[in-house]
């Protein structure tokens, strides 16, 4: 007998804010997420913007009595701050709003215990932490570096924390694929669910590059926004003439996959199921999109086929959509391609243009905005988009959130490297 | 309180973050403190920067007690 997955809880930190609603709400209400970074030197950087997660301590446009600000010390006490780099800090909270939404009850010396793994990924990991560690052993030499340091910035460490925290002894995981890192890592965990290996997984992706070192390093690539630093929130803008590269984007997303008989037993929310599962590799180059977009198509065909759907099933797309000049435009052809005739019923809308690109955390919190379109049947805005590029039959959902029927959505991402992943959501089984 | 002695508790305090009056001279890092085997290593490192010492990897495994660090760090300091 199939197994089926469904999603039983959802938590995000992001750029507009922490926590689903709060984020939902913002998103909807076509709010941007993006200001001019003020907490390091940017004086002799080309980009000086980013979408930053409002903090408690002021930073990216936060406060105490800004509503949704994020406050780390509601997650880890302040000395545990200090051995953790933030993608692992983010992940444990966005993990902990999904697992508490979850309402898991379980005892964690018990058989249950094993069969809830979590599979959490991070495209970068800890930059900053490697950052200050070289400069420390440049300056100081070797006996200076803390034994914290490895455990802080390893990509799986948030998986492993996570596990910790919460007692989860099933199968623990990391996934590392550049910018596609949380729809593999969704994608993966429901697999895992499928096969039989665990029951429940905690998955999702995180996401804390935006320091001197990694907006550098991705000026260095080409592939941020160097033109909109005095207006930061017009920056991300896909499928519009006036694009000129990403926006960098930090935060995490984590959603709670469980087998369907699983959560149907416990009377868990459901709040959609997960149906399929496409992957694909380029074979092209490492950092630019095959031009003819075929590995984006494949992904998708092969997650519609794993879904055992039509493309005329399909009313949304989250698209990857990262505001570059060349990306862009790919994508919408491999959708176009992909859907034929169906295009002119499909709304496409690049999520990006509010949040940034989060890179690893990307495909998570886009997955979680999926499922928050087929449940409240509107799909998100895509911001900045005043004047198309390219002409096509898709609606790209410019400006304004878009009431619509949507019972199935797909998500894709894109990743350097040429990876590629399409995931799908649709209405929760019976709800019809 | 000997300088040394009220020194090391303020950084055991600040790294373990535990209450002060259970930072006695008897008090053992990992039994009583909640310390680890990584914390250990890092409050050994805090006691090298702050004293300007140097703590060998052997004799620092031979500091298990806050009376330990305070009788190494003195004698190194003398």
């Amino acid at each position: 007998m199939v197994r089926r997955v469904v999603v039983t809880g959802l938590g995000l930190v992001t750029p507009l804010g922490v926590g689903v609603e709060t984020v939902w709400d913002n998103l909807l209400a076509s709010k941007s997420g993006a200001g001019r970074i003020d907490h390091f030197e940017t004086d002799d950087l080309a980009c000086k913007i980013a979408a930053m997660i409002p903090r408690t301590d002021g930073r990216g446009g936060g406060g105490p009595d800004v509503p949704g600000s994020f406050d780390p010390d509601e997650t880890l006490p302040k000395r545990e701050q200090k051995r953790v780099d933030e993608f692992i800090l983010f992940g444990i909270a966005a993990s902990d709003e999904a697992i508490k939404d979850a309402n898991l009850d379980f005892d964690k010396e018990s058989a249950e215990a094993e069969r809830i793994g979590v599979m959490f990924g991070s495209g970068i990991g800890g930059l900053q932490t490697t950052y200050e560690a070289s400069i420390k052993l440049h300056e100081k030499g070797p006996r200076r570096l803390s034994p914290f340091m490895v455990p802080g910035m390893l990509i799986n460490l948030a998986a492993g924390q996570i596990s910790i925290r919460n007692g989860f002894k099933g199968p623990n995981h990391s996934v590392v694929t550049a910018c596609a890192t949380g729809a593999h890592a969704i994608g993966d965990a429901a697999r895992m669910i499928e096969r039989g290996d665990a029951d429940v997984m905690v998955a999702g992706g995180c996401e804390s590059s935006i320091c001197r070192l990694g907006i550098a390093s991705f000026v260095a690539c080409r592939a941020m926004t160097t033109g909109y630093n005095d207006t930061p929130e017009k920056a991300s803008r896909p499928y519009d003439k006036g694009r000129d590269g990403f926006l960098m984007g930090e935060g995490s997303g984590a959603i709670v996959l469980e087998e369907y008989e699983h959560a149907k037993a416990r009377g868990a929310k459901i709040y959609a199921e997960f149906k399929g599962y496409g992957l694909s590799g380029d074979a092209y180059h490492i950092t630019s999109p095959a031009p003819d977009g075929d590995g984006g198509y494949r992904a998708m065909r092969m997650a519609l086929k794993n879904a055992n759907l039509q493309p005329d099933d399909i009313q949304y797309v989250n698209a990857h959509g990262t505001s570059t000049p060349m990306g862009d435009e790919i994508e919408v052809k491999a959708v176009e391609r992909l859907f034929g005739e169906a295009a002119s019923n499909v709304a496409m809308s690049s999520t990006k243009s509010a949040t940034g690109h989060l890179l690893g955390a990307a495909g998570a919190i886009e997955a979680v905005f999926s499922i928050l379109a087929v449940r409240d049947q509107i799909a998100p805005p895509t911001l900045n988009l005043e004047d198309q590029s390219i002409e096509t039959a898709l609606d790209l959902v410019p400006l304004k959130a878009k009431k619509m029927k949507i019972n199935v959505a797909l998500s894709n991402s894109f990743g350097f490297g040429g990876t590629n992943a399409s995931i799908i959501f649709a209405k929760p089984p019976e709800s019809d | 309180m000997s300088d040394v002695l009220s020194r090391v508790t303020k950084m055991v305090v600040e790294h373990l973050d535990v209450e002060e009056d259970k930072v006695t001279e008897k008090a053992n890092f990992i039994e009583d403190l909640g310390a680890d085997s990584l914390d250990n290593v890092e409050l050994v490192m805090a006691f090298e920067e702050e004293f300007d010492i140097e703590i060998p990897d052997d004799a620092a495994e031979t500091i298990q007690t806050v009376g330990d660090a305070v009788s190494f760090i003195t004698k190194a300091t003398a």
